[in-house]
This record gives C-alpha cells, structure tokens and sequence, in this order.
C-alpha cells in the first residue's frame, strides 16, 4: 500500500527535542554536519555517535526507525566502502591479490568514509523525524527572511513548499484511490513489457493530473475569497518564539564541536 | 456454500510503527448470492477497508477470503479471476474517468477482460442503458459531462465487466433526491436482470431500509446482522454508534412522543402513512 511510505518521515511526538524551536533544529543540524567534517579522529566519531544516540534516546526514536531510514542507502555505503578500500594508494600493504591490494591507510578510509555517511544521514533524520515539514518550512522562513532585502521571494517561496508539503498526502490518497478504482475495472499495473506497463499508467495518470489542476483551481479560489493578496503584512498564528529549552541546545552544540577539535588536537 | 465467506478478517494498516490501526478486527461474514446486503457504519468503521478485501485489492492482515468457496488470494490468477467477478464501485467513481470518450472509458474494464470487439461494443450499449446514459453521448469526452452523468457513466464502466457480485460504496453521495431515486432503482433493477448480488456501502438509512439484509460495523466489528426491520429495532444501539433511523422511524417515535398510538417497526414511510391511516379509522382522529 502506498500509505505504508513515510514521507517527510515525520514521528509525532511530545519530547523535549519535538518542542525545540525548528530553528534550532535547522541550524543545529547544520552545525552537526560542520561537525562532522571536522571530526579528525576515532574518538570525533565516538564523540558525535554518543551525541546522536543521546539524541535519539531523548526523541524516543527506536533505532530500528533510523536502520528503516538508512535502508535506501545501502547502494551508495557499500560503493563508497569499495572505492575507497580498493583505490586508496599507500605503502602499508595489508593484502594483496594479483593487482588488487588493500592497504591498510584505504582501509582506515572506507571505515571513516562510511561512519561519516552514517552518521550525517541520522543526524538529518533527528530533524525530520521529530519536526513536522510544516515546521521545517516555518523555520527556514523565518532564517532565510534577511534574504528578502535582496528581493528573494522568501515568502512565496515557502508558501510553494507549503502547499506541496500540504498535499502530498492528499495526491497519495488519491493516487491511492484511483489505482483501486481501475485495478477493480482489471488494469494490470504489474506485469508486461516496459511501454506496455507506461501505457497501463495513463488510466491512473490522467485522472490524477485532472483532479490536481482541479484541486490547484479550489485552493486559489479560497484563498481568494479569504482575501489572500500575498505575504506582506500577513502575521502567523503560529509564533516561533525561543526558550530556554533552544539555549540549552546551542549550548550542547557548541560542547560537541568543541570537544571534536579538541580530541583531534589531542589525537584521539 | 455461501458466495462470500469472510472468515477471521484482520486488516492492520501501517503494521509495526507508531501510525498503525486495526480496521478491521477478526470479522466472520457470508453472503448468499442474490442477496441486496445495505453495509453500514459510522465514517472510520472499516466499511471500505472491508470491500477492498472483496476482490483482493487488500490483503488481509490475518484471515480469508472465500468466493464460492475457494481462497481468493490462492494465486495470482485467482486475484485476477475475483476482480472480474467481484466489481466494484468505489466512493465519487467520476474521478477515475481517463478516457478521450464515453464509449471508451466504459469499453476499459471488458477489454482488460479481452473480450472480443462485439462483445466490447455489446456490454458497454448494455451497460449504458441500464445506468441511462443515451447512445448520444458516447463519443463525448467524459470531462463534458455533467457530474450525475459521470457517475452514470464511471459505474457503467464496472457494470460493462457483468460481475456476479456488485460492491458500491456510497453510489449515491452527492446526487440530488431524484437522481439519487433514479440511479438506486437502476441499480436495482440491474440486480434482478442480471440474477446478481449486490453489496452497498451507505449511511443514508432510506437506501439502506431497501436492502434484503443489513450489517452494521462499528470499530471493525460487526455489531448488528439482520433484516432491515429487525436492525432497526436496536434504535438506541445504532445511535450509539452514531447512525441515524430512517426518518420514518424518527417521525413515529416523535408521534409516539406526542401519545399517539403508533405500533412498533415502522421504518418506512409507506408504513407509516397506513399506520396513521389505520387510527384515524379506529376513530381516535390524529389530525
């Protein structure tokens, strides 16, 4: 079923990292990656994996939701793991086969290039598995607002993200209903040859692009009835509004990248 | 042997993360061929969930899913087999319209069933005078069409595959009285033609007062199963879970309510009116 896909991967709930300001997740997380590209040493990664378990701990966000996560990237570890342990150069051959050698620096490298992978991705999903989409947009409107005195249309631009946000569980369902409705009149959607199976997607298709013009046309029309004229001037019913929760949060920040520099400083 | 044997049904969606809900929780249901079975239920009871599992567009979590007997879900020609035999109308069916004409989209299910071209031309002629969509409007495009007309034509579309079992899920939602009158006489009618068994989703409770048999579900269970007389006699059940009576029945009991000597089971408005008649005969004048 296409409900099953979680998109946004949004996990509601009520901990104290679903109530810190999206801004704070937003650049938190940006500082996280910065991070994470500092990190010099096997104790930075241990560093940064204990950061993002006590993270996740707080979220409550079971483990086996982050591997769900990490499914899709199984391709993109294993390439990178080979690429690197098979053509790094270095003298400090541990193995050797014909012309294929790995050293020991490579094999260092595809462990590090891997973790680093790992753990940048979870690291996103801390914001996104705990910040509604809606928040997100929210967030980066209100950070990217400087920009507006550069004429970029920051308000539009969220309010697009907005609506797509918005409707794509709606465009789910529908496209949901719609393979029902024509499977029961006996499509086959799953098996033939390629253009055999492109055309067998027009019944499902045409209609889904019908219904989205259609649904584009209401929404305009009731924005307009409710005096919808653009973003100048408009307030928010939602006011983003810091608390002592996010200082703490900057705080702790700032704690990782410090001690990160400090155990490549040291060697660790 | 019963047509349709649900044995056990379990439906979980979402199964093993924080969003899952039992739709459906263990349900038992036959249906005998020829029945009209009115399903009702409060929005969010399992109703639609539950005709998804009739032709095999979901898998039940646990349990099965017999058509004259045998496991619908058995192989993949076995699902293929119940979609043609098993059709159904889902919920504003003029949505999933595609074609560029009429003729065409209702041709759509008979051609997934390979059938010849006469035949094609056969049922779709046929399908279209039962639902009273006129031969003029065959080579329209669908999207021209006014809205009751579409639906006339998205359920044509299902009835072209001549299914043994028609499942509608809210047929008449939208339409106005008349049309409403006009396309449930149809439906009707096509039933009795064709020898078949129909199964209708509705919370309008005048539909459901038509059918033969209702069940009603509420939390995924089935918790009323009977004629539509002695459904309706559990009044306060059903307004429990948020279903209304027939307005018949509402109007007798507000007489009721007023000392007027109205006997019980009156659910329809011909009942009514002879129930009335019969004490304005007995000489206690309700007017």
């Amino acid at each position: 079923m296409l409900k099953d896909i979680t998109l946004g991967q949004y996990f509601p709930g009520d901990t104290v990292v679903h109530r810190l300001d999206p801004r704070t997740k937003l650049v938190l997380t940006l500082v996280y990656i910065a991070a994470l590209f500092m990190v010099g040493s096997w104790g930075g990664y241990a560093l940064v994996f204990a950061a993002l378990a006590s993270v996740a701990a707080v979220a409550h966000i079971r483990p086996r939701a982050l591997l769900k996560g990490l499914k899709p990237l199984v391709f993109i570890i294993v390439f990178t793991a080979v690429l690197n342990l098979f053509f790094t150069g270095g003298d400090d051959i541990l193995f050797q086969w014909r012309s294929i050698h790995v050293t020991w620096s490579g094999l260092k490298r595809a462990v590090s290039m891997v973790l680093r992978i790992l753990l940048l991705v979870s690291g996103t999903f801390m914001l996104t598995y705990t910040t509604s989409p809606l928040a997100i947009t929210d967030g980066l409107e209100k950070l990217l607002s400087p920009l507006k005195k550069l004429h970029v249309p920051v308000y539009e631009l969220s309010l697009m993200m907005c609506i797509a946000l918005r409707f794509i569980p709606t465009l789910i369902e529908e496209t949901d209903r719609i393979m029902s409705a024509q499977k029961a009149r006996g499509a086959d959607l799953e098996t033939g040859t390629l253009p055999e199976r492109a055309k067998a997607l027009l019944p499902l298709l045409i209609p889904l692009f019908i219904s989205s013009f259609r649904r584009a046309d209401e929404l305009a029309l009731a924005m307009e009835c409710r005096c919808y004229n653009g973003g100048e001037g408009r307030t928010r019913m939602k006011q983003l509004r810091m608390a002592w929760q996010d200082g703490v949060a900057f705080a702790l920040g700032a704690a990782l990248v410090a001690g990160i520099l400090l155990l490549r400083r040291l060697g660790i | 042997m019963s047509l349709i044997e649900l044995r056990d049904l379990t439906h979980i969606y979402s199964q093993g993360t924080p969003f899952e809900k039992v739709a459906i929780d263990s349900l038992s249901l036959s249906i005998e061929a020829g029945q009209t079975v009115g399903l009702i239920g409060h929005t969010g009871s399992g109703k639609s969930t539950l005709i998804s599992h009739l032709n095999a567009l979901l898998k039940p979590s646990s349990g099965t899913v017999l058509l004259d007997g045998e496991d619908i879900f058995a192989s993949k020609a076995a699902i293929r087999a119940a979609r043609f035999r098993v059709g159904v109308v889902f919920q504003y069916p003029e949505y999933q319209l595609f074609e560029e004409t009429v003729f065409a989209d209702i041709a759509y299910g008979p051609k997934n069933l390979k059938l010849d071209n006469a035949e094609i031309d056969r049922r779709v002629r046929e399908a279209a005078a039962f639902v009273g969509l006129d031969a003029g409007q065959f080579d329209r495009s669908p999207l021209e069409l006014s809205g009751g007309q579409k639906r006339r034509a998205a359920i044509a579309g299902v009835l072209a595959m001549e299914p043994d079992v028609l499942v509608l899920d809210e047929p008449t939602a939208g339409l106005d009285p008349a049309g409403r009158e006009d396309l449930l006489g149809r439906l009707f009618r096509w039933r009795e033609v064709r020898g078949a068994t129909i199964i209708l989703v509705t919370h309008d409770m005048s539909i459901a007062n038509r059918c033969d048999r209702l069940v009603v579900m509420s939390e995924g269970k089935i918790v009323l199963d009977g004629t539509p007389e002695a459904v309706f006699a559990h009044g306060e059940q059903l307004v429990s879970i948020g279903l209304d009576l027939p307005a018949a029945a509402h109007i007798a009991k507000l007489l009721r309510d007023q000392g007027l000597d109205l006997p019980a089971g009156i659910y329809t408005l011909d009942r009514l009116a002879e129930a009335i008649l019969a004490l304005r005969g007995k000489g206690a004048s309700p007017c």
